[in-house]
């Protein structure tokens, strides 16, 4: 796999004006989204360049989940900064918070849909609500959207007759009814089967490059996983997290911190980065 | 003794035995109480505020996806309760209405059936009965439905795509309740008071229809329209406050649902009766 470093970030058409960054994270300190009073991650410093594609890999219970949505801006960092692009994103839904928020979008791990609403009116409620579309421009973009996760034979179904790889697809359709410029995806490959595995893996690729559904523009990816090998030669910056600390594969300490067996197979045989001796 | 549990009522039975004191006991579980009584109308207040202020500040937004929302919770809180109202409004009028009709023509106090009718149907039982099967039918499943969605992330999937979860999941509620337990509240009265001559016409009561009509328009008053309008719509309000409070304001998990709904119907209980001892201040006063 062609690992790129840190500096040589592609630089994608759709960075914002006012910041080279397109999500930033300052010494930040990542509350639990079930208890935001436990510490999960500290001292968190990620720079995201518009363009890149990231996958953070970490064990059961090592915050992924907690980390992405702070990410997506659904928890304030207990300390530190969340900026998008340059702007800071904090809690509420005014205005001007609103138009920074909608510039990312989350697929949660399991799609976390709607149960009461159709596998349509999932993915045609943000547009709806934030665009003022005639209903039937509304019903296109949906079923386009649909197409591309394959379900658009099933659009009036409700979430609880689709299984779970099915959902967190939907999810995805529904984190990208708005365009939204950068994607985080939480956990995307966890159950699913080799097929399911290379769906996700191709999308993610076509959306980094830049798909026709987004109007062509290549979006900003980061991801969450269990296991890091999957994502070889589709990702582009790989980062772990390990007690407590966010740790960019590029960073010498990440090599010194793997110290066990895990670590050391997943960073020194399949990335391609030399642990370094204590 | 002080056993340091947050509630005081989840320890085993056989703890009693090991308690020092019984008045300590009492202390304990009346300032437990008076605690959680103050924290809860703490969080109800500052939802009710949210709600209120989010009400207004995106008055203009999304239009097109709130306001089926509010027709959709109207019908759900007002049209289909309607076969049920009708049905207590029915059994309203034999217990009450048919009996007390009957029994002030035999005592010969007929002048005051008007009174007696205005007093306790349309001011009392008929809002209170309302709104007390629009929080067992509604209000409870206002809670499973809000707790369930939260507990499997569905609000923060909404606050993701940036969709405030008070504007879509509340705001139409508190509309919805409002209004259809005041437009309830109005076929329960008229149900109860037509079906209570009706029973008292079949015991052979002698009290024409037009006499019976005449005296109740003659006791009702202005004032009473507005507070009735009013004291329905409040209870809808705080139903759906509270209840909406209970199943989105604090994180739950699946198996707290149903002791949030238990809370949120006790709770909406005491609050409307409250809300209608105020109602009577009111009524002497004016």
């Amino acid at each position: 796999m062609e690992y790129l470093p840190h500096e040589q970030k592609p630089k994608a058409a759709n960075a914002g004006p006012s910041s080279p960054w397109a999500l930033e994270m300052i010494d930040a300190k990542i509350g639990s989204l079930k208890d935001s009073a436990q510490v999960v991650l500290e001292h968190v410093n990620w720079a995201v360049a518009p363009g890149d594609y990231w996958v953070i890999g970490g064990l059961r219970a090592s915050g992924k989940s907690d980390f992405i949505a702070t990410a997506a801006g659904l928890m304030r960092p207990l300390e530190g900064m969340l900026r998008v692009f340059g702007q800071e994103l904090s809690a509420g839904f005014e205005e001007e918070q609103l138009q920074t928020r909608l510039l990312i979008g989350l697929v949660f791990d399991g799609g976390r849909l709607f149960n009461h609403l159709t596998l349509a009116e999932n993915v045609l409620l943000p547009i709806r609500y934030h665009q003022r579309l005639p209903l039937q421009e509304g019903l296109e973009k949906t079923e386009a959207l649909l197409k591309l996760i394959g379900l658009a034979d099933r659009a009036t179904t409700t979430p609880g007759t689709l299984g779970h790889n099915w959902q967190q697809r939907v999810g995805l359709a529904r984190a990208l009814a708005l365009k939204p410029r950068i994607l985080l995806l939480d956990n995307p490959l966890v159950g699913l089967d080799p097929r399911d595995v290379s769906w996700w893996l191709d999308i993610s690729d076509q959306l980094s490059a830049g798909h026709p559904i987004v109007d062509g523009h290549p979006m900003t990816l980061a991801a969450t996983a269990d296991d890091l090998r999957p994502w070889k030669g589709h990702a582009r910056q790989f980062a772990i997290l390990k007690g407590k600390s966010f740790l960019p594969v590029n960073d010498p300490n990440v090599a010194v911190a793997a110290d066990d067996a895990w670590l050391h197979q997943l960073l020194g045989v399949e990335l391609g980065v030399e642990p370094i001796k204590k | 003794m002080d056993n340091g549990t947050a509630s005081g009522f989840d320890e085993p039975e056989t703890s009693l035995l090991w308690r020092s004191s019984l008045p300590r006991s009492y202390l304990n579980f009346f300032g437990r109480r008076i605690i959680r009584f103050f924290h809860a109308l703490h969080g109800l207040g500052a939802f009710a505020l949210i709600t209120l202020g989010v009400s207004f500040s995106k008055f203009r937004v999304a239009g097109h996806v709130i306001r089926p929302l509010i027709f959709a919770h109207l019908a759900r809180s007002g049209l289909r309760l309607l076969p049920m109202i009708i049905f207590l409004a029915v059994a309203l009028g034999l217990v009450v209405i048919g009996q007390t009709v009957s029994l002030l023509t035999r005592v010969g106090a007929q002048q005051f059936l008007g009174t007696v009718m205005v007093t306790v149907v349309v001011r009392e039982l008929g809002p209170l009965l309302t709104a007390l099967v629009v929080l067992s039918r509604i209000g409870t499943a206002n809670v499973i439905e809000l707790g369930t969605a939260r507990a499997l992330g569905e609000v923060e999937a909404l606050e993701v795509l940036g969709i405030d979860p008070v504007h879509y999941l509340v705001v139409p509620r508190v509309i919805g309740m409002a209004l259809g337990i005041f437009s309830l509240t109005i076929y329960l009265l008229l149900g109860a008071l037509a079906s209570g001559y009706l029973w008292a016409f079949i015991q052979d009561v002698p009290l024409m229809p037009g006499d019976y009509f005449r005296q109740l328009a003659g006791a009702l008053r202005g004032l009473d329209f507005v507070l009735l309008a009013v004291k329905t719509c409040s209870f809808g309000v705080i139903i759906a406050v509270v209840t909406c409070y209970y199943g989105l304001a604090q994180p739950l998990r699946l198996e707290e649902v149903s002791r949030a709904t238990i809370r949120a119907v006790a709770q909406s209980v005491t609050a409307c009766v409250l809300l209608d001892a105020l109602f009577i201040i009111v009524y002497l006063l004016a």
